[in-house]
């Protein structure tokens, strides 16, 4: 920043990088308001942001009651895929035969709807949170395991003879190069899969639980009560985006070394 | 097998800069390989790399290998390190067989291969904490061989931040660190630009006077192996085998007037030959 030209406070505002998802986002609000406007499309189809606006304001406290078991179900879904997801890639990286039994079942299982099967939790675990984290989980799983898959295995052979050569155990070997080396691609996994695991909190509402979004967007579809129905969807976002922010923070922590976050070196030093 | 110019240690210039510790007089000191061949098994059928191999490299002695890419020289290195073991045939060092990983070895790699996440120093202290050695010794020996390759006022630095050549220098330090009797190099400055090249030569043969370690490198350039080398091993492509070893008659210490000496430049050219008939070296 000019600092000689001392630029106003307004100018300087706009140009802070935080602020300018916000002011497309005010862009993208207004154009939806004039399309409605313009070309008079009715209540029924698609509500005014106005309205939305409304809702949320009206039925906060309630929307945030209900944001709360989606929230929770999302983080217990997304802490399993983790848990699984690594030391399971951990094991098809390490191992040939391991990987030559499991992964190919792991792609076809993922090719399977988790929307379709998830009827069968409810069946199986009634109508609690249990459902709900296991449809989280099974979404979210997959790309944690891909991506630290694809980081283990990116390791430079080199690098790993130069320390086994210096008698390193095999667990220390994996300490001090293959797992370091495999966090961007395993954090780049779990900020995937962060998101995919509200998609999936919220397929396990849908299909049978009395509480949380996926509830109240089901039931404002019920009724056509399409503001509410918009208002659940915005807090599905904000509920997105937190989860994502928080994640993106610990990749900050964890890995202050990697190219994606030099620039971050270079100011601090 | 004839003995090469005699590299004793004792009596060179900067000796008593020596970073390492007295030897102890075992038996036949330096690297023996005896009939040493390595096939690797593929689903195709063996594919040899190595035919046997029989030479002997002496303590103290800066021994370099050249030949066309695919000789198997890199399979070498490994086998003498203990991370591979060859098919047939028996690797000495100074007298003990090389059965597994015997971390008496320093090795350093084209690519200078630093962990980005540890700085400059605790990159160079690596195979302290492989080989659970005490941290506090050896942090002063990490500092003042930094100190001897110019890296001073870089421990903290991370790897990304210095130069190609800087990176190599740091790796050839944590080569060091743990004070091995023997120096591994696979193409160590084949990375580089030509002219940080000629100063990494210069300062590697500075570095093994001082140190007294034995060096095995393996090169592709033949300049690079003349000018380095009291022995030149050159090998035939694959499967690999021993061509010839050159004794170098220059004297030391050498500069990069060396590479003027007619001895130099015939001995480049007798090597060379070599390479006629088969493809080129890459």
């Amino acid at each position: 920043m000019a600092e000689a030209k001392a630029p106003s406070i307004v100018s300087r505002a706009l140009n802070a990088a935080w602020l300018r998802p916000f002011l497309f986002l005010i862009f993208i609000v207004v154009a939806w308001d004039l399309a409605i406007r313009l070309f008079r499309i009715p209540a029924y189809q698609i509500p005014s942001p106005g309205d939305v606006l409304a809702v949320l304001w009206t039925d906060w406290p309630e929307l945030l009651r209900q944001a709360w078991p989606t929230t929770y179900a999302t983080i217990c879904g997304f802490a399993l895929s983790a848990l699984f997801g690594i030391p399971v890639a951990m094991l098809i990286a390490g191992s040939k035969t391991v990987e030559s039994y499991v992964y190919p079942l792991l792609v076809f299982s993922q090719s399977v709807p988790k929307i379709a099967i998830a009827p069968l939790f409810v069946v199986w675990f009634g109508f609690g949170i249990i459902p709900k984290v296991i449809s989280a989980f099974l979404l979210g799983f997959f790309p944690v395991v891909v991506s630290a898959v694809q980081g283990f295995k990116s390791v430079d052979p080199d690098m790993v003879d130069l320390a086994r050569a210096m008698q390193g155990s095999r667990f220390q070997v994996f300490r001090a190069v293959n797992l370091p080396h495999a966090m961007p691609a395993i954090f780049s996994g779990l900020k995937v899969s962060v998101t995919l695991a509200v998609v999936g909190a919220v397929v396990g509402e849908f299909v049978g639980s009395n509480s949380g979004i996926g509830y109240v967007l089901q039931r404002s579809i019920g009724t056509f009560d399409l503001p509410t129905m918009f208002a659940a969807l915005v807090i599905l976002a904000l509920l997105g985006v937190v989860l994502f922010w928080i994640v993106d923070r610990i990749e900050k922590l964890v890995i202050p070394w990697h190219v994606s976050q030099r620039e971050d070196i270079i100011f601090a030093s | 097998m004839i003995p090469a110019t005699k590299p004793t240690t004792t009596d060179q210039p900067g000796a008593h800069l020596r970073l390492v510790s007295d030897r102890s007089a075992g038996a036949a000191p330096g690297i023996t390989l005896s009939g040493v061949s390595k096939t690797y098994r593929s689903r195709d059928g063996d594919v040899p790399s190595l035919k046997p191999l029989d030479f002997h490299i002496n303590e103290g002695e800066f021994f370099v290998v050249v030949g066309p890419s695919g000789c198997g020289k890199s399979t070498l290195l490994k086998m003498i390190s203990g991370l591979l073991a060859p098919s047939t045939g028996k690797i000495l060092v100074d007298g003990e067989q090389v059965t597994k990983p015997h971390g008496n070895v320093g090795i350093v790699f084209q690519n200078a291969l630093l962990l980005p996440w540890r700085n400059i120093l605790s990159n160079v202290m690596l195979p302290i904490d492989m080989k659970r050695l005490p941290r506090q010794e050896y942090l002063l020996r990490a500092k003042a061989l930094l100190k001897l390759v110019g890296l001073e006022g870089f421990e903290k630095k991370l790897p990304w931040q210095l130069s190609g050549g800087m990176q190599q220098r740091a790796s050839i330090c944590r080569a060091l660190v743990h004070d091995p009797k023997i120096m591994l190099m696979d193409e160590p400055f084949g990375a580089l630009d030509a002219m940080t090249r000629e100063k990494m030569n210069v300062e590697l043969m500075r570095i093994q006077r001082e140190t007294g370690k034995t060096v095995l490198l393996i090169t592709h350039s033949i300049p690079e192996a003349v000018f380095l080398a009291d022995r030149v091993l050159v090998m035939t492509e694959r499967p690999g085998a021993i061509a010839a070893i050159y004794d170098v008659p220059l004297p030391r210490p050498r500069s990069l007037d060396s590479m003027a000496d007619p001895a130099f430049t015939e001995l480049v050219q007798r090597i060379r030959k070599h390479f006629f008939t088969q493809s080129a070296l890459d």
